[in-house]
């Protein structure tokens, strides 16, 4: 691959006290492209996810080794962990509104980030709202809370604040699994619009969507990647491995 | 056993024992919950029938007259008030940021697992031990004699656990997933807490202190020899009536007094004045409660 | 969800200003920074956070400074021994020519009435505990929690004063005891006063069982009773002893109402219509008149020393019995 690289992740492991949940797994993540991440539940995803924009501090019993490094730059070494995380915007599984008002939620980060120019604000709001495909809806009531939204519009909203602070890396963990079908559409159009400028992680339990979407898919299984190449060879009659096929096709899993 | 034969569901002698015990068991536990509750509402029927003679506005805002046999309790129940807002106005604040450093900064290791075991302490300290320890350190120590601050001071360490411990339960209430979220968007955590979790909490936080009003309220022992005295002359009325290094009275230390030390009180004032500090504190506290009733029932989430 | 528009692309996209190249996409966000005074203020007021933090540990300490300093002369005096302090019933502190300091009489005071007080408030509190946790429906249930706080709120020397005046006279009428302020008085009254934590915590700690268990419980066709004293006071025995723990914790430290409602006399006592004095009230009651300096002073300062050290190490077990608990 010549393609330049935009995370580089080598050997890291991760244990919550005793128990090891990352293996030592080492990958690259290029500029600027969609890599699916597929694996059972419990095979260290969203721990994965923690690691890369370093709230995994937060857990104090998680143990972290082994080198991630964003833009070069190595997170556990950063001077700035807050602009670093600013430059990884993170969708979790289920969505969470902040009991705070719509605008609110979204100029939040913007805010945290020290800007304060109301023009400046009301611009990334009603960017990010509308690159979630969820300005339509909600641009008459910015006042009202980001908790009496429904389910699939939290979710929408989560995603207008993961944009709101411009990241460079756009992570969705499994953000379909609380919203019904049609707004998962609506948001991997969404996806597909973003992907030209900016990197995407899409971690899945849906082994489709990866296929939909991805330009790459990585097998994680059990703290260890099984396997991770392109599309056309993940999602082939032959991977290189055969439990890649095997869970593709659902054979277990 | 035999699904389909009915005699499954015919009361054997076993059943009617089980349920007869079953009965027995919920009226002997329910007679132990009455047995608290039933003397304390006879206690309180009994003190305000005893103290009616006394109970009108007039007792309330009248000076004591005679040697405190006749007369009012204002000079107490404004010293109560200046010992209550003084002492809040010191340990709010410092409670409820400790509550926070617990609740949001601390880790769990061994050195805030003292501080954990501290609060608790403080908690379970005599209140007699903290009037020793304002005579020692603020009375003479720090050289603020027998004065409000000193009292003041004294109440704020004994009720600094309350709003601890109610600020903490208040800022647990606020589900971990908002300051995550806030979190992965590259927020500190003082903003978190700024943005979230204080808007959130605050009205667990509010009935903490009110809570902690109640509780310095109807403190005795630490006051005793810290600053408030047995009988000070103050302006019928007068709602300014005390200085900051000058001693008062309060409405607690007024019914030890009048109901043990002094002789020949009119019969109905200890009771009134019992009453009258009673219902301050019980009406406090149903604030509290109503507050937190109310918010519940209109949380965001 | 029913105002959503039609499935498929959103009608409003094609309006939609087409999405920036990646040069055009801002990074205003990124380039932005805090003002100084922000970052700044945030420093000093987390530093606050921190120093209130440690704030218990300091209070903790200085209240044992301060009270131990305060006693400390007393013990290096030489006249004074502390062996006649803890075992000596003689306490005599004002006597001309023989001052004697002994606590023992006050030690079995607050013995004696803590005693009493726990064995009428733990059974009525636990039982009162299981049927607002298991028997009760849920109106009545928030009902008797309230009225429980309610009584953890009435202050100590409304307690005394009842102590003194309505049970006072009940004790004189049916036991025909010649003054009504002795153990029996106090230990009832510290006893509705100890029951409102015991009831909490108790119920706490049976709250805390898993629903499961009383599920599995019930799907064996197991009675209520047969639930709380198979499953639930078993499992939620930690919990019960804490409740219990604490109470003491309160009945030893409680100072006005045993002021008021045990009557005064230093003895050990030999019933529990005799009158008695407790640590706490014998404190409360000299302090006042023993001047600043003199032995009087310091050995009450001592019991002071005594009553913080009794109640660190009652509340120190009650802690170390409900974390128990929760690293189960």
């Amino acid at each position: 691959m010549t393609r330049p690289k935009h995370v580089e992740v080598r050997d890291l492991r991760l244990a919550y006290g005793t128990k090891e949940v990352i293996h030592g797994i080492t990958f690259d993540i290029h500029r600027h492209e969609i890599l699916g991440v597929i694996g059972p539940a419990q095979s260290g995803k969203t721990s994965l996810l923690r690691c890369l924009n370093r709230t995994i501090d937060f857990t104090p019993e998680a143990h972290v080794s082994g080198i991630v490094k964003v833009d070069g730059e190595e997170v556990r070494r950063t001077r700035d962990v807050y602009g670093l995380r600013r430059k990884i915007g993170m969708v979790a599984p289920l969505p969470v509104g902040l009991p705070i008002s719509i605008y609110d939620n979204v100029a939040f980060a913007p805010r945290c980030a020290g800007m304060s120019r109301k023009a400046d604000l009301d611009a990334i709001v009603e960017q990010c709202l509308r690159q979630a495909a969820l300005w339509e809806e909600v641009k008459d009531r910015l006042s009202s809370l980001g908790t009496k939204l429904s389910g699939g519009q939290q979710q929408r909203l989560t995603i207008a604040r993961a944009l709101s602070h411009q990241p460079e890396i756009l992570c969705l963990d499994e953000f379909s699994i609380a919203i019904d079908p049609v707004t998962t559409m609506r948001i991997e159009d969404v996806l597909k619009e973003l992907r030209s400028h900016m990197t995407v992680i899409l971690v899945t339990n849906l082994t489709q969507q990866a296929r939909r979407l991805a330009d790459r898919t990585m097998f994680l299984w059990n703290g260890d990647i099984i396997e991770l190449d392109s599309n056309a060879v993940i999602f082939s009659d032959t991977p290189k491995d055969r439990r890649t096929h095997d869970y593709v096709n659902g054979i277990f899993g | 056993m035999k699904p389909d034969t009915p005699a499954l569901f015919t009361e054997t002698a076993l059943v009617r024992r089980k349920y007869r015990q079953e009965t027995v068991a919920k009226w002997v536990f329910f007679v132990m919950a009455a047995a608290m509750i039933i003397p304390l509402l006879l206690i309180v029927g009994y003190l305000m029938v005893k103290a009616a003679p006394s109970l009108t506005l007039g007792f309330l805002l009248d000076v004591p007259v005679r040697g405190m046999t006749e007369g009012g309790i204002w000079p107490a129940f404004v010293g109560t008030i200046y010992l209550v807002f003084i002492s809040l106005a010191i340990s709010a604040p410092i409670g409820i940021l400790a509550a926070v450093y617990l609740n949001e900064y601390a880790r769990d290791n061994w050195f805030n697992r003292v501080i954990n075991l501290a609060v608790i302490n403080l908690a379970g300290v005599p209140s007699i031990v903290h009037a020793l320890f304002g005579l020692g350190a603020f009375v003479y120590a720090a050289r603020f004699g027998y004065s409000i601050l000193s009292a003041s001071l004294t109440l704020a360490i004994m009720t600094l656990p309350v709003i601890v411990a109610s600020t903490r339960e208040a800022l647990a209430s606020v589900p971990r997933s908002f300051r995550e979220a806030c979190w992965n968007v590259g927020a500190t955590r003082w903003q978190t807490i700024r943005a979230v979790v204080l808007p959130n909490s605050i009205s667990g936080i509010l009935t903490g202190v009110i809570l902690q009003v109640s509780r310095a309220a109807g403190e005795t022992a630490p006051i005793m020899f810290t600053g408030a005295v047995f009988y000070k002359a103050i302006e019928k009325g007068d709602l300014f009536a005390y200085g900051l290094h000058e001693q008062c009275m309060a409405l607690s230390m007024h019914l030890y007094t009048i109901s043990t030390q002094v002789p020949g009180v009119k019969e109905s004032i200890p009771y009134a004045t019992a009453v009258v500090l009673l219902g301050s504190v019980l009406l406090v506290n149903a604030a509290a409660i109503a507050l937190r009733v109310y918010m519940r029932s209109r949380t965001k989430w | 969800m029913s105002a959503r528009p039609k499935p498929g692309p959103a009608p409003a996209r094609p309006q939609e200003p087409s999405p920036p190249a990646p040069e055009a996409y801002s990074f205003a966000v990124r380039s932005a920074r805090r003002p100084a005074w922000s970052v700044w203020g945030e420093r000093a007021l987390e530093g606050a956070i921190y120093l209130c933090g440690i704030s218990a540990i300091i209070f903790v300490l200085s209240i044992f400074f301060f009270v131990f300093k305060e006693a400390a002369p007393v013990l290096v005096g030489g006249e004074f021994s502390l062996t006649e302090f803890l075992f000596s019933p003689e306490w005599y502190p004002t006597s001309e020519e023989n001052k004697r300091y002994g606590v023992l009489a006050m030690l079995a005071g607050t013995f004696s009435v803590t005693a009493l007080a726990m064995v009428l408030a733990v059974p009525f509190g636990l039982g009162a505990a299981i049927y607002i946790s298991e028997f009760c429906g849920s109106k009545l249930k928030e009902t008797l929690k309230i009225v429980i706080e309610l009584l953890a709120a009435i202050p100590s020397v409304v307690w005394g004063f009842v102590g003194l005046t309505v049970m006072s006279k009940l004790i004189v009428t049916y036991t025909g005891a010649p003054v009504g302020v002795n153990i029996l008085n106090g230990g009832l009254i510290l006893a509705l006063m100890s029951v409102p934590i015991i009831v909490s915590i108790g119920e706490d700690s049976l709250k805390a069982v898993p629903d499961s268990y009383r599920e599995a419980g019930v799907a064996l066709g197991a009675t209520k009773w047969q639930l709380v004293r198979r499953v639930l006071l078993p499992a939620a025995k930690n919990g019960l002893l804490a409740a219990v723990l604490l109470g003491v914790g309160r009945g030893v430290g409680e100072t006005m109402a045993v002021l008021m409602a045990t009557g005064h006399a230093v003895q050990i006592p030999h019933g529990i219509l005799d009158s008695v004095r407790t640590l706490t009230a014998n404190i409360a009651a000299e302090l006042g008149e023993a001047p600043a300096g003199s032995d009087h002073y310091r050995v009450l300062f001592l019991t002071g020393v005594l009553l913080f050290s009794l109640t660190f190490v009652v509340n120190l077990g009650a802690d170390l019995v409900v974390r128990g608990i929760r690293k189960k």
